[in-house]
């Protein structure tokens, strides 16, 4: 059995670009989570540098609502520049 | 001038995608690890020549630090701000359609205005204390929200000008060298792009319509050109903080360079549109190929800087009312969330009484 709780692991792959998450593990406290977390996602040179955050501090949506939960943006088209005309020979737009 | 992304047929969001495509080229070049210590300055020098990001736990110049909270938190304050002159409109909007677009663009201005304000805070300062700076007069925010909406047509007119300034202004900070900020850009920036169109139809429609409409669009094209100019910022001979902030790639033009570019861009949007700019003198220099224009009233700039201008009052007292109003809503809300954290430490407590009273 794995000791301590789950952590979520964010590794920043370069300088420049954000954290995304790569996995999970676990680890007795943040320090080790953090140790475990190089070993196991970065020991390629994945990373330059990493966050750990205990799963049980991320609150997620449900799978099961997803329909509801995101439909509100469904039908709201002219959010996207596309939806406008633009008039012939009108640059920079 | 700075790479292709002034390039003359290319579109504002093939800039942003250029400069997005730049910032995961720079990142893959790699310059990585840490500096030794005494070298802080060198390395920060050297990750900024080179085109890379500064993150937030990187060593940083005080002054770079602090240079990018006061411009950052500005930027953040013009988007909320920014939410008041077309929130004026929303409810006398001509059609549902409109409506509509309307809500969904102050509610993108809103959008915006928190992920800056996110984007600040990576650098160690505190929401609240950005609020604090924006109502009791700090830090400012963009002199162009301090003009009145007259007309509905005003709400094209921002979306032309003001959002078209806007993006002129913020598609080089895309290539900013902070991180957080120059990610938050290229984001703000594919947003930005509906704002601009929404705002451009608008006029369209107005100037295609009866006299009277096309009467209304001329007018806020008039009353918003020189505010639109002045979003600039004063003349390079003049801008405090122009020149350390190229050096440390934050900004990428200078004020006159972004002024000419947008004054090019708009007389050719102008005659589609079939609208005029309301200056006489504006003509095209063959030689150049850019155009010759009246610059705006600066001394009018500084006074709506200082507080004179037709609606800071109102602005700032609006912002503020809100945030009080909003108050119990927050002390609400922790006061539900103490309640749970509360909730969950007791139950264990329970189960164990539970327990108890079946042995």
């Amino acid at each position: 059995m794995a000791a301590g709780e789950l952590w979520e692991v964010f590794v920043r792959p370069r300088r420049g670009l954000a954290h995304t998450h790569v996995g999970s593990l676990h680890a007795p406290d943040a320090e080790m989570a953090l140790r475990n977390a190089r070993d196991v996602y970065t020991r390629r040179q994945e990373g330059v540098s990493i966050w750990v955050i205990p799963a049980g501090a991320i609150t997620a949506s449900s799978p099961d609502e997803k329909d509801a939960f995101f439909d509100p943006a469904a039908d709201k088209v002219y959010r996207h520049p596309t939806f406008y005309d633009v008039p012939e020979g009108a640059g920079h737009l | 001038m700075y790479g292709n992304d002034f390039g003359p047929d290319q579109s504002l969001l093939d800039q942003v995608a250029d400069a997005e495509r730049a910032l995961v080229e720079a990142a893959a070049r790699g310059r990585d690890g840490a500096p030794e210590t005494g070298e802080e300055q060198a390395y920060f020098d050297q990750i900024v020549a080179a085109e890379q990001k500064v993150e937030p736990r990187d060593w940083m110049p005080a002054a770079y630090r602090k240079t990018l909270i006061r411009q950052i938190a500005q930027h953040a304050h013009s988007e909320i701000i920014g939410m008041q002159p077309e929130g004026n409109w929303i409810s006398r909007a001509p059609s549902l359609k409109r409506k509509a677009i309307l809500l969904a663009k102050v509610q993108d201005e809103a959008g915006h205005g928190l992920y800056l304000y996110a984007a600040a805070e990576t650098l160690g300062i505190e929401r609240d204390e950005l609020v604090d700076m924006l109502i009791d007069g700090r830090q400012k925010y963009s002199s162009i929200f301090n003009y009145p909406t007259l007309s509905w047509a005003d709400v094209g007119a921002i979306g032309w000008l003001v959002d078209g300034a806007a993006i002129v202004n913020q598609v080089p900070l895309c290539r900013c060298s902070y991180g957080p900020y120059a990610r938050a850009m290229i984001r703000i920036c594919k947003e930005e792009s509906f704002h601009q169109r929404q705002g451009y139809e608008i006029l369209y429609t107005l100037a295609h319509g009866t006299p009277e409409q096309r009467a209304m669009a001329q007018d806020a094209v008039n009353r918003w050109w020189y505010p639109s100019l002045a979003m600039f910022g004063p003349p390079d001979t003049d801008s405090t903080h122009s020149e350390q902030s190229m050096g440390w790639k934050i900004k990428r033009f200078s004020n006159d360079d972004l002024r000419q570019r947008f004054v090019d861009m708009c007389v050719q949007q102008a005659s589609v549109l079939g609208l005029d700019l309301p200056d006489a003198d504006l003509r095209r220099d063959d030689e150049t190929g850019h155009y010759a224009y009246t610059q705006p009233d600066f001394d009018e700039l500084m006074q709506v800087i200082k507080g004179n201008g037709p609606c800071n009052r109102e602005r700032i007292a609006n912002r503020k009312r809100a945030h009080d109003n909003g108050a119990w809503v927050r002390e609400a809300a922790a006061a539900y969330a103490a309640k749970q954290t509360a909730g969950v430490r007791r139950e264990p407590a329970r189960s164990d009484a539970s327990e108890k009273a079946v042995a």
